[in-house]
């Protein structure tokens, strides 16, 4: 049994009086203990959606309209807001793009890791701070002791976001769930903070989805991928066999149009169009007003996902233009 | 016209005064540019690359007029700009145009999109009738992919590509040669960047503008660069052909930022690495602002700034070391 | 931002601000139509007789069906004098807050876009008058201005005194909202792009930045218009404010007061109630507007 198994989720949000939108359209996905899965897609292609449901973190008026959730064996759906506490924040831990949405501003760091820990944890104080200042330096924070009792703002970017990791391993969790981590940072904060959690998540055997729009993040840090567009997933299997060989005409499209893969001074690949929003989409694949090798079929039927691509014209080889 | 550069620095110099309370007898100094001198060759792109706090951003609003230099010349077709009354700046302004990194916010969203791209042509260019505006209006946005329709809309009607080509629209209605563009792909979806970035490349084809592009995505440089200025803590550390700086990296510092891409292919984010952050740029290291983190470094560095200085493969590095 | 479309759902979906709408809108019509619906004019001396003085409502025994809610001391109709009245309130409410806004929203623009030591001055000029109380003020003004004018020159400026009084004693609430959000607006890079254009402050602030910052500009206007009511009110009820042969709605409720007692309650009450019910109308419609064009507290519309 994996540890963490998606089944057909799908989210609704109303609108208007009567009907209701989409965000996520059926979406599946496994992961083992240990596994590290990339989830790519473009703004509003539903990734951070994808997280908030696994939390059960949906926020009003949106809520999971169909699917299981299945963690150990048990759906989180199901779990009363008292029982799934027990298991965010806890068992399952969430790293989010901007440090100060997880970091309360007005609290020193210290307060907020022990905390967190005394939410989950029945542990004297002095233990809690031993187990704090542990986990500070376990995340290469330097004087760890010193920084327990400084504020969110007196650190740097890099800073913070380690503390928010720290926060994150501290009730040594199973699955990290990283939406965006490294995106507001430099890059060569953003490589040492990758370095830094995929070294975490080894030495723990931590799983982590990692949500990016980054295909050269992913690259490094992720064994499985998945790709999302439109509240679907289109595309998903092994991290590199998908970079090297995509099948679904908009993963070639989207890694195409990556400089890294043009040749200098020419013009680079571009997909037309843009994604459509939720509230409009088209008829079929929702990828096909976009797509050049889109058929009668693609407008009229939704492509299952079929060899890991939800396509009825896959790519067969890497080097067929999409 | 002249075969010199289109636009040059000459010891260009920001200081920033930080807020203190009005008692306190220190008055610390952010010293966002500390002496930069470029020249921008007519026809090229030429890029600025670093990571925030670089003075990257800086560099782009004191040329074009943002920000007063507190040091240094800024030279516009060989003529100083800097500190030039409104009058006689004016009809340079048309001939220098600049392009925002947010979309969101650099257009005025209570405005049109044809009262957007008018304004300038009515401030700049006087002398058009309404006619004439409306026919420039009409051409610049066929040029940038606009549908004409658009004109009279509203910004939030729009997506962030959609608006991004509007903002490119809006800097090249006035016909310039000289371009900064800040990060204007950055906020931007993936395959949106590929669309805004072809559109640039075109652009310049047909107007042969001159670029200055600023960015933190070293990738986009390799592809879209003529030539690279890598900055760090408000100086130039290398500068050199696009092909060169990603070949043969000179600077230890260029090095870092290029090992730190992540990459499709055979990359990892478990190199050893040198750790370490920005100095702090109010009161930055004597010596080198690179050697607290440079793996080279010696005393040398630590007691003595480099100079920017030409290598013999035609490169221009500030590093005591570099060959 | 949203639309006028959107805007206009949103309110036939909301019951109070459909109820708090309806409301204003008939005491304005009241207050507009007053010539042509008042059963009488309160103004003319020559259609009052002083033997009409003091009659209860038409529905109470002694009651004349001349008079719907009774008569006043001076025999004038007290549902004529409310629809007058609330004319006189509102011409002074709305005219004190074109004043307030005028001089908050000019204040503020330039104390937001120059800063520095005109933005330190500014503001602190503005933290010195809000420690003053606007009543205080106001009496004070109003006491000199009685003091230094007969009774009929009172009278006849006493609207435009009001307005003006109540207008400069509120500017700096109008001032620190507007300073606050061309604080935030000149940080967006339109207006870089503006600069870039090189235009001139002048016309960036007018023609970029106001526009943006009218949304708050509106909805304190709403509050404000009934605050301006209220203080005018309490001014005419201590005797500074409108005379009584012009009476607004707070005079109107002091020329009764004094006759509570003597068991004609009517010429206080029904002011009193119009008075409440267009003051809460407007602080509802105020808090309403903040809540749909606050896009923080927005979720998924336009």
């Amino acid at each position: 049994m994996p540890m963490l198994e998606v089944q057909d989720l799908h989210v609704a949000f109303p609108q208007g009086r009567k009907s209701e939108v989409e965000a996520l359209r059926g979406v599946d996905l496994t992961l083992e203990k240990g596994e590290r899965l990339g989830v790519v897609g473009e703004s509003g292609a539903g990734k951070s959606m994808l997280a908030f449901a696994i939390l059960n973190l949906i926020a009003e008026p949106g809520r999971v309209s169909r699917g299981r959730i299945m963690f150990h064996g048990q759906n989180l759906l199901d779990l009363s807001e008292r029982d799934i506490r027990a298991v965010r924040g806890n068992r399952i831990s969430m790293i989010f793009q901007d440090p100060m949405v997880t970091l309360n501003p007005v609290l020193s760091i210290g307060t907020q890791m022990m905390e967190t820990l005394r939410a989950h944890r029945r542990i004297s104080g002095a233990e809690a701070r031993r187990l704090c200042i542990a986990k500070l330096r376990e995340v290469a924070i330097p004087s760890p002791e010193s920084r327990l009792d400084a504020y969110p703002h007196e650190l740097s970017g890099g800073l913070r976001q380690r503390v928010v990791i720290a926060i994150a391993l501290l009730t040594d969790p199973e699955l990290i769930i990283a939406d965006e981590p490294t995106t507001a940072l430099d890059v060569t904060i953003q490589a040492e903070i990758m370095a830094l959690i995929l070294k975490l998540c080894r030495e723990n055997d931590v799983a982590l989805i990692l949500i990016t729009h980054d295909l050269g993040v992913v690259a490094e840090a992720t064994e499985r991928l998945m790709i999302m567009y439109a509240g679907k997933c289109v595309e998903t299997g092994a991290t590199g066999a998908i970079i090297n060989a995509p099948h679904h005409p908009y993963s070639a499209g989207l890694l195409r149009a990556l400089p890294q893969n043009a040749a200098r001074g020419t013009r680079l690949y571009q997909i037309p169009g843009s994604m459509p929003p939720i509230t409009a989409l088209p008829a079929g694949c929702a990828y096909h007003p976009r797509c050049a090798r889109a058929t009668a079929l693609c407008k009229a039927e939704i492509p299952p996902l079929q060899n890991g691509a939800a396509c009825f014209h896959p790519l067969t080889a890497p080097e067929e233009v999409p | 016209m002249t075969t010199g550069p289109i636009v040059e620095t000459k010891g260009l110099e920001v200081r920033f005064p930080l807020p203190t309370h009005f008692l306190s007898r220190q008055k610390p100094v952010l010293h966002a540019l500390n002496g930069v001198d470029i020249a921008i060759s007519p026809g090229e792109t030429f890029c600025v690359v670093g990571e925030s706090g670089c003075g990257k951003t800086t560099l782009g609003r004191a040329i074009m007029g943002l920000l007063e230099p507190s040091a240094g010349e800024i030279l516009f077709r060989g003529q100083r700009i800097d500190g030039m009354d409104e009058t006689t700046r004016k009809p340079i302004r048309r001939d220098m145009q600049m392009v925002f990194q947010n979309p969101y916010a650099s257009l005025n969203p209570r405005r049109n999109v044809f009262e957007t791209l008018a304004e300038p042509v009515r401030h700049l260019m006087p002398e058009k009738s309404p006619a004439e505006l409306r026919r420039q209006v009409e051409e610049v946005l066929a040029a940038t992919g606009c549908d004409p329709s658009w004109q009279r809309r509203l910004p939030h009607e729009f997506s962030g590509g959609q608006r991004q080509r509007i903002a490119i629209a809006r800097a090249l209605v006035t016909n310039p040669a000289f371009i900064v563009a800040d990060e204007p792909i950055s906020a931007l979806d993936v395959s949106i960047q590929a669309q805004i970035l072809n559109l640039l490349t075109d652009l310049q084809g047909e107007r042969g503008l001159t670029y200055l592009f600023i960015t933190h995505d070293l990738s986009v440089v390799e592809h879209f660069g003529t030539r690279v200025a890598v900055m760090y803590l408000g100086a130039v550390m290398e500068l050199a052909p696009a092909e060169t700086i990603f070949d043969t990296p000179k600077h230890p510092y260029t090095r870092l930022l290029l090992d730190a891409i992540p990459k499709l292919r055979g990359g990892s984010f478990d190199k050893p690495r040198t750790p370490g952050e920005l100095p702090d740029p109010v009161n930055p290291p004597p010596g080198c602002p690179f050697a607290p983190r440079c793996p080279m470094a010696e005393d040398l560095c630590r007691r003595d700034r480099p100079r920017l200085r030409e290598l013999p493969d035609g490169t221009h590095a500030a590093c005591h070391f570099a060959e | 931002m949203i639309s006028l479309k959107g805007f206009l759902r949103r309110f036939f979906s909301d019951p109070v601000a459909i109820g708090a709408g309806l409301v204003l809108l008939v005491l304005v019509l009241m207050a507009v139509l007053a010539p042509f619906l008042a059963p009488q004019n309160p103004y003319d001396l020559m259609q009052l007789d002083i033997m009409d003085s003091e009659m209860p409502p038409s529905w109470k025994p002694g009651g004349d069906p001349r008079f719907w809610l009774g008569t006043d001391a001076q025999g004038r109709g007290v549902f004529s004098t409310i629809m007058y009245g609330t004319g006189i309130s509102l011409v002074i409410g709305i005219g004190a807050v074109i004043v307030q806004a005028v001089l908050g929203v000019t204040l503020g623009l330039i104390a937001g876009y120059k800063g520095g030591w005109l933005d330190s001055f500014l503001m602190r000029l503005a933290d010195i008058q809000l420690s003053l109380s606007t009543l205080m003020m106001a009496i004070i003004a109003l006491a000199l201005f009685q003091a230094a004018f007969d009774a009929n020159i009172y009278a006849d400026y006493a609207i435009i005194m009001l307005i003006m009084v109540i207008g400069i004693a509120e500017w700096p609430k109008f001032a620190r909202t507007v300073r606050s959000s061309v604080l935030g607006e000149r940080k967006k890079e339109y207006v870089d792009a503006a600069r870039v254009i090189g235009l001139p402050p002048r016309k960036i602030m007018w023609g970029h930045i106001l526009p943006n910052t009218l949304t708050p500009v509106l909805v304190i206007s709403t509050i404000q218009v009934a605050e301006a009511i209220m203080i005018e009110a309490s001014l005419s009820f201590l005797g500074l404010g409108m005379p009584v042969d012009r009476p607004s709605l707070g005079s109107l409720i002091r020329s009764g007061f004094e006759f509570i007692f003597s068991g004609s309650w009517w010429i206080t009450l029904y002011p009193a109630i119009v008075l409440v019910a267009l003051i809460l109308a407007l602080n509802l419609l105020g808090d309403w507007l903040r809540d749909v064009l606050n896009p923080k507290l927005r979720r998924g519309e336009d």
